[in-house]
């Protein structure tokens, strides 16, 4: 009896033809999520260099990839400050659409009435382009920081703040019934239920909104022009634009596609790292 | 309203009626909207120690009396009186679904009713290790539900019912949507806990098998409106095991209750 599953257990060493070729492409498609776009990317490299040397291109028209990133080394004791200045922009705001947006997500579940009364304006917020209200913030807000903060706080708050809200009201309807039954008080229903519940819609809000808070940065910089202390990235492509100095403005811009590209890593991570025991998004199927 | 017509079942006297009263239900009616009556004129002695179930097809406002007994709902009519006021609060629910936290480990969830009276996990470690041990699964407290099957998340969320060791515990179908494998396991080991913990129990389902098998009285519903149709006892003495489910007698009782539960649905209403 015990040497019958034994028996009837496959001999290790032997793989199954399907599940062999299933292993297989699983490992082809890891190789390849990185190969791929290095390999666009270094052929993108060389199509340009190609362009720009078999035409002649000058470099104040568009200088060829060595040069863009020789500028950039050479240039980066200039850029560094006011990517310096354009990143604390962008965390702050960030940091602002975090605790604005998830707070009022909060106040919004608490009372129907506030949400009724104030989420159309929210919207009202969201809808209008920043570009057009950004040339009044900096009539009316006198520091300059507050004005561009501001600005990119606009853009970043509402997918945090939309989200933040769907997800508090989406928490299973038998768990508020059992909250309910066992006399929860409003702060152990929403630290127990709705905030967990709430955490994978926040934080996808989150990944957006970081992606957001750096581009509300850059265009309020735009529109604040080059007069005064913010002189963050932004402010580097307008004078290099000025002065057709384009490879520094392509190394400008490379550094803001970087951020960018570190900002959505680094949100991307910390929702796996807080989702990947549980939830649906971060779990990785067997089979 | 004749409730206790029908079948010639011995009424839930004998050895039920010297039990104390937990809770009664007079004339409890529930309106929904501006006129679909959920629930009429139900009348209910629960004893300490009972294993009620509610028996009927969708619509006969059996989920709406077990909402009322929770106090999730208020009765349009009639009242819940509680013989003792100090076991209203002591409940313990279990839903159709599991209805666990995902995002909490099996642990955390059968703490959860604990935690909610302010208790700290250290502290009560060991009466959520206790309910876990009673479902058998002691040596998932540190798993996700997502890494459960459907039966076992089922388990934990009775572990969470009991532990804090409830007056009474209401089940809402809590094994529908389970294979039959599962289901008879469930039944089986729930009848083992509840002769442990002595507790009372109102179950609601909609199959005949089950109802039988588990209760010592069976309250057969009917639809449209929601009400009592007949009440039928199972005087078999507890534990119950694998064995009564092919005995005579159980067919016996399976027969009658088939029978009043299709004088519910099929007989015109008896009230006039």
């Amino acid at each position: 009896m015990t040497a019958e599953p034994a028996a009837a257990a496959p001999a290790p060493g032997i793989l199954d033809a399907e599940e062999a070729q299933r292993l297989r492409a699983r490992r082809r498609a890891a190789i390849g999520r990185w190969l791929l776009p290095a390999a666009i990317f270094v052929a993108v490299i060389g199509l340009w260099h190609w362009v720009v040397a078999a035409n002649q291109i000058p470099h104040y028209i568009l200088p060829g990839p060595g040069l863009v990133a020789e500028t950039l080394v050479k240039d980066f004791g200039t850029l560094a400050p006011s990517w310096g200045v354009t990143l604390a922009i962008t965390f702050m705001a960030l940091a602002l659409a975090v605790v604005f947006g998830g707070g009022l997500a909060i106040l919004f579940t608490q009372s129907k009435w506030i949400e009724m009364s104030f989420f159309p304006y929210a919207v009202v917020l969201q809808v209008t382009p920043i570009v057009a209200i950004a040339p009044l913030i900096f009539i009316y807000v006198e520091s300059k920081l507050v004005g561009l903060l501001l600005c990119a706080w606009i853009v970043a708050f509402f997918p945090v703040l939309s989200n933040t809200t769907l997800g508090l009201n989406s928490a299973d309807h038998n768990l508020r019934d059992l909250m309910t039954i066992y006399r929860a008080s409003r702060w152990q229903r929403l630290r127990y239920l709705q905030l967990p519940a709430a955490l994978p819609y926040f934080l996808g809000g989150l990944r957006i909104a970081g992606g957001l808070s750096l581009i509300g940065a850059v265009v309020a910089e735009f529109v604040a022009g080059s007069g005064g202390i913010g002189s963050g990235l932004a402010f580097r492509i307008l004078e290099a634009s000025y002065r057709l100095n384009i490879p520094r403005l392509f190394a400008a811009l490379i550094l803001i596609i970087v951020t960018g590209i570190a900002i959505y890593l680094a949100l991307s991570w910390l929702s796996w790292l807080l989702l990947h025991r549980w939830h649906e998004s971060a779990v990785k199927r067997e089979a | 309203m004749t409730a206790h017509e029908t079948r010639p079942s011995p009424a839930p006297a004998g050895e039920a009626a010297g039990r104390p009263l937990l809770l009664a239900m007079e004339g409890v009616g529930k309106i929904f909207g501006r006129d679909t009556v959920a629930l009429r004129g139900m009348t209910l002695e629960v004893r300490q120690g009972d294993f009620i179930s509610l028996l009927g097809p969708s619509g006969c406002g059996k989920s709406t009396a077990l909402r009322l007994i929770a106090e999730l709902i208020h009765p349009t009519s009639g009242r819940i009186r509680w013989s003792d006021p100090a076991a209203q609060g002591s409940l313990g629910v279990v839903f159709q679904e599991p209805t666990l936290m995902p995002w909490a480990t099996v642990a955390d969830n059968v703490w959860l009713p604990l935690r909610l009276r302010g208790r700290s996990r250290a502290d009560c470690a060991a009466e959520v290790g206790a309910a876990l041990e009673l479902v058998g699964l002691a040596a998932f407290a540190r798993a996700y539900p997502r890494e459960l099957s459907g039966g076992m998340k089922m388990r934990v969320s009775i572990a969470r019912a009991l532990v804090t060791r409830p007056r009474l515990i209401l089940m809402d179908e809590p094994f529908a949507a389970l294979d039959e494998i599962t289901r008879f396991k469930l039944n089986n080991d729930l009848l083992v806990i509840r002769q442990k913990l002595g507790a009372t129990v109102i179950f609601v389902t909609h199959s005949v098998f089950e109802s039988v098998f588990l209760s010592d009285r069976i309250v057969v519903m009917a639809a449209r409106p929601g009400r009592v149709h007949a009440e039928l006892a199972v005087p078999e003495p507890y534990p119950r095991a694998e064995g009564f489910r092919t005995s005579p007698e159980y067919a016996a009782y399976t027969r009658a209750a088939s029978e009043a539960l299709a004088a519910a649905m099929g007989g015109v209403p008896h009230d006039g």
